[in-house]
């Protein structure tokens, strides 16, 4: 007897019992079940869910193993034990020391992330007697890459809990949410924990510890050197490469736009709500160097840094570039329309810059912009569907007359 | 005349099995069963009692609801059984065949008549249900004039029939049929081929369309959608190409012939080729002549997309032009969801490879491929549907019964055969057919 006809007995035995979806969830897990076509098409294309999601999370995981090794590398810098890296593939970054520091500190917040979330997702499935359905699988994942690296566990467990009731399983599980439950997780740390969230001594690892004595500490990040007007010694090609400061994930933009690319060649990532969301993005830059150029802003206001920051740099610095390719492409909160993909995309990438140069005290915009074009995009889709409508009402007034 | 038709939107599914063209003759059923579910929504009030002597053309029943709509026997022979259901629904009807029984002669009618005339020799002689309507996708209201009539002379769907070579020698009893229907519309008969030498592009009184591109280029909705979609109000009907043999040999000879050439193919046949056969014949008379095992395979009355399962020991669908034997796929898969997959169809790139080599055939079986999901991704449907309508909102909206809403959608234009590819691809694996099927139905019994 092997593993699946023991599995088989087991699932027959607990079926249409009370725990059936925990074990059924185990168990589509090892093996993609025996069901078959019961009406319409007899034949199925070879793509779920599990799969879609899957894919997802394969385009996260170079994020994350960066992640790990900038965790450990932005600590030891800011140390002074190691130099700056030169080039992409600097032993300085990619050593034994920065990833032991580094996978230490994240890897229990991906294994509080998916153990806190899907032990929520699990007891809605029991108690509601659906099945466990696979949107966490990558909201598990996004979570510990957009979030500081110290935040600590007991935190970021609240806040999945919130993010995955409030935010998905009140309006009934998965593809019925209308915010994204990661952004949802993230925003409530952010406004329940502000000073664990913001300011210079999250985003490098122990900087807390170490304020104050004589090893004391700082780590920046560029929106926030910005955003106070400071300078900063990081260069276009760091940003770039991400040896910068940041959310665990969000500081290699080309990692995360490989992970982009991987998405769209793949099908599953929507390329318009990424384009559209990069032309937003470029488009208010452009705006405000333009204000800047016509000196309407002068080097004394507190929005010049941010306002005078060349405009393509928007896209590299902060979480624009993760949150164009991971999390406005959620297509549950997306706007559900080819044509609505496009506004929701150009509008949330619009407003982003608009609220990273307009809100000194928090400069991270993207997630806000995202959050609220998630709210804005089922308008979106109606106004588009609207126009599907008017047309066929038009052809039955043109027929009439 | 003819006019060409593009679509970009579709998907072909190259299966294993294709029927090769030759025609063979199994042996002849010894009985034919009648399935008044195959005709949707008629609620059927038997003429004829159990043990009852029928020639061909005989009438069976009538429908309940309207009674000029006539169903006759297809076969001469006795009427052994009256199967019931649940709630005493007559779910079969068996009849034992004589095939020296002889046939009903119903006269001959010119196909100059007058549209009266037509119309009450489809009517009494059992025709009429070979024409369906939209909207609803139900047996055509003879009390309506449709706006147009509509007709698919290219089966684009996957494992289809060569209507070409199903056809040939038909020609004099389709133009029989066309010149008839034409009489009952002023909008024309409009006839989507693939070629400009299809049988259909010589033939009078009708309209020829070149279609062209991936299924579902040649559905008759899709045709409808890119001429002339209905409107609140209107109505087209629609006549499988197969049918108006039927219709024709009437008109030209007074019987009602229910002979069909028939497709059996499929990966589970081992010679699939082309069988001649009969409305209502048992399914053993020719699968198991074509090498098909009944344990493993899955019998479908129909195409793959939208036909009906069907017992190894079951009957031929009313309407079905094809049989096919799929493998049923009711086994798990070690690590399904995340291997890379080679040897099965798939829209996307996600480590699945279909998209390398899009000649090649697929060998697909029953299973799957995921569970049941609510609707998460978007933008996959459009890649399939080339109507001019957006399918994931229609669907929600049949979903929560919003009436309003699926009117102003465009449920007038559809049936459940156009959301058949849109199922296939289906990542949430969410029933589309079932879904608008029964949106139809609210709609038919709300507004009628």
């Amino acid at each position: 007897m092997g593993l699946k006809q023991n599995l088989h007995k087991i699932k027959m035995k607990y079926e249409g019992k009370k725990m059936a979806p925990a074990f059924n969830a185990i168990h589509t897990f090892l093996y993609s079940p025996n069901e078959t076509t019961h009406s319409g098409s007899h034949i199925r294309a070879v793509d779920d869910l599990k799969r879609t999601m899957n894919t997802v999370i394969m385009a996260l995981v170079p994020c994350l193993i960066f992640g790990i090794f900038n965790a450990g590398y932005q600590h030891y810098l800011a140390a002074g034990e190691i130099e700056s890296a030169t080039s992409f593939f600097s032993g300085d970054f990619w050593s034994m020391q920065n990833f032991s520091k580094g996978a230490w500190k994240v890897l229990p917040l991906v294994v509080i992330s998916y153990g806190v979330g899907l032990l929520v997702e699990f007891i809605f499935a029991v108690i509601k007697g659906h099945e466990v359905e696979e949107g966490y699988l990558v909201t598990g994942m996004l979570v510990p890459l957009i979030v500081p690296v110290d935040t600590p566990l007991w935190m970021l467990s609240v806040a999945v809990i919130f993010g995955v009731v409030i935010g998905k399983e009140v309006f009934g599980g998965t593809g019925m949410n209308i915010l994204n439950p990661a952004l949802t997780i993230r925003a409530f740390l952010f406004f329940a924990y502000p000073t664990w969230m913001s300011g210079d001594k999250v985003w490098v690892t122990e900087a807390k510890e170490l304020a104050g004595g004589p090893d004391a500490i700082s780590g920046e990040t560029i929106l926030g050197s910005l955003a106070q007007n400071k300078p900063f010694d990081y260069d276009v090609a760091d940003m770039f490469l991400g040896f910068i400061p940041g959310s665990v994930g969000e500081t290699s933009t080309i990692l995360i736009l490989l992970g982009g690319l991987f998405l769209i060649f793949s099908k599953i990532g929507s390329w318009r709500i990424m384009l559209s969301m990069a032309l937003g993005g470029l488009a208010m830059g452009l705006i405000f160097n333009g204000v800047v150029s016509q000196e309407w802003i002068t080097e004394s206001s507190k929005f010049y840094s941010l306002m005078s920051t060349e405009f393509w740099h928007h896209l590299i610095i902060g979480g624009f570039a993760f949150g164009m390719v991971f999390m406005a492409t959620d297509p549950v909160t997306a706007s559900q329309t080819n044509k609505g993909k496009w506004i929701y995309g150009f509008l949330a990438g619009f407003i982003s810059v608009m609220i990273r140069v307009f809100n000194p005290a928090y400069p991270e915009g993207v997630m806000l912009a995202i959050l609220l074009m998630n709210v804005f995009a089922p308008t979106i889709d109606h106004y588009v569907v609207q126009g599907n409508v008017k047309k066929r009402m038009k052809r039955l007034k043109v027929k009439t007359a | 005349m003819s006019k060409d038709i593009r679509i970009k939107k579709g998907l072909d599914i190259r299966l294993v099995g294709e029927a090769e063209k030759s025609i063979s003759e199994g042996p002849r059923s010894r009985t034919i069963t009648i399935r008044p579910s195959d005709f949707h929504l008629v609620t059927p009030k038997m003429v004829v009692k159990e043990g009852a002597k029928l020639q061909v053309g005989d009438e069976l029943f009538f429908s309940k609801s309207q009674e000029q709509i006539r169903f006759v026997s297809p076969v001469a022979g006795t009427l052994v059984e009256i199967k019931r259901g649940a709630r005493r629904v007559i779910t079969d009807l068996v009849i034992e065949a004589d095939y020296s029984g002889g046939s009903r002669d119903f006269g001959k009618l010119s196909a100059s008549a007058s549209p009266e005339a037509i119309k009450e020799k489809l009517l009494s002689n059992g025709l009429w249900p070979f024409i369906k309507q939209r909207p609803y996708d139900v047996i055509a209201n003879p009390a309506n004039e449709p706006k147009a009539i509509f007709i698919s002379g290219h089966n684009t769907a996957p494992l289809a029939p060569d209507l070409d070579f199903v056809l040939s020698g038909k020609e004099a009893a389709l133009q029989a049929a066309l010149t008839a229907l034409n009489a009952l519309t002023s909008g024309g008969v409009h006839i989507s081929v693939g070629s400009s030498n299809a049988i259909f592009s010589g033939m009078n009184h009708v309209v020829t369309h070149t279609v062209k591109g991936p299924h579902p280029a040649g559905n008759v909705g899709t045709l409808i959608n890119k001429l002339n979609p209905v409107n609140k109000g209107e109505t087209v009907w629609t006549v499988a190409a197969q049918d108006l043999v039927i219709i024709g040999e009437l008109l030209l000879t007074g019987t009602f012939n229910a002979t069909r050439i028939i497709s059996v193919a499929g990966s589970g046949v081992k010679k699939p080729s082309y069988y001649k056969t009969i409305i209502g014949a048992e399914v053993s008379t020719f699968a198991y002549d074509a090498g098909v095992d009944g344990d493993t395979n899955r019998f479908i009355s129909g195409n793959v997309l939208t036909g009906n399962q069907i017992k190894p020991d079951g009957a031929l669908g009313y309407y079905a032009n094809e049989f096919v034997a799929i493998p049923e796929g009711d086994d798990y898969e070690f690590f399904g969801w995340n291997k890379p997959v080679f040897n099965k169809i798939s829209p996307s790139r996600a480590l699945t490879f279909s998209w390398m080599q899009p000649k090649k055939k697929y060998d697909l079986d029953t299973n799957t491929n995921g569970e049941h999901r609510a609707f998460v991704v978007t933008g996959n449907y459009e890649e399939v549907f080339p109507l001019d309508i957006y399918p994931l909102q229609i669907l929600k909206a049949c979903m929560v019964n919003d009436l309003d809403e699926m009117e102003a959608l465009g449920m007038y234009e559809v049936a459940p055969e156009d959301f058949a590819l849109t199922e296939f691809i289906c990542v949430s694996k969410q029933p589309h057919q079932d879904i608008i099927r029964k949106g139809l139905d609210l709609m038919y019994n709300e507004i009628g």
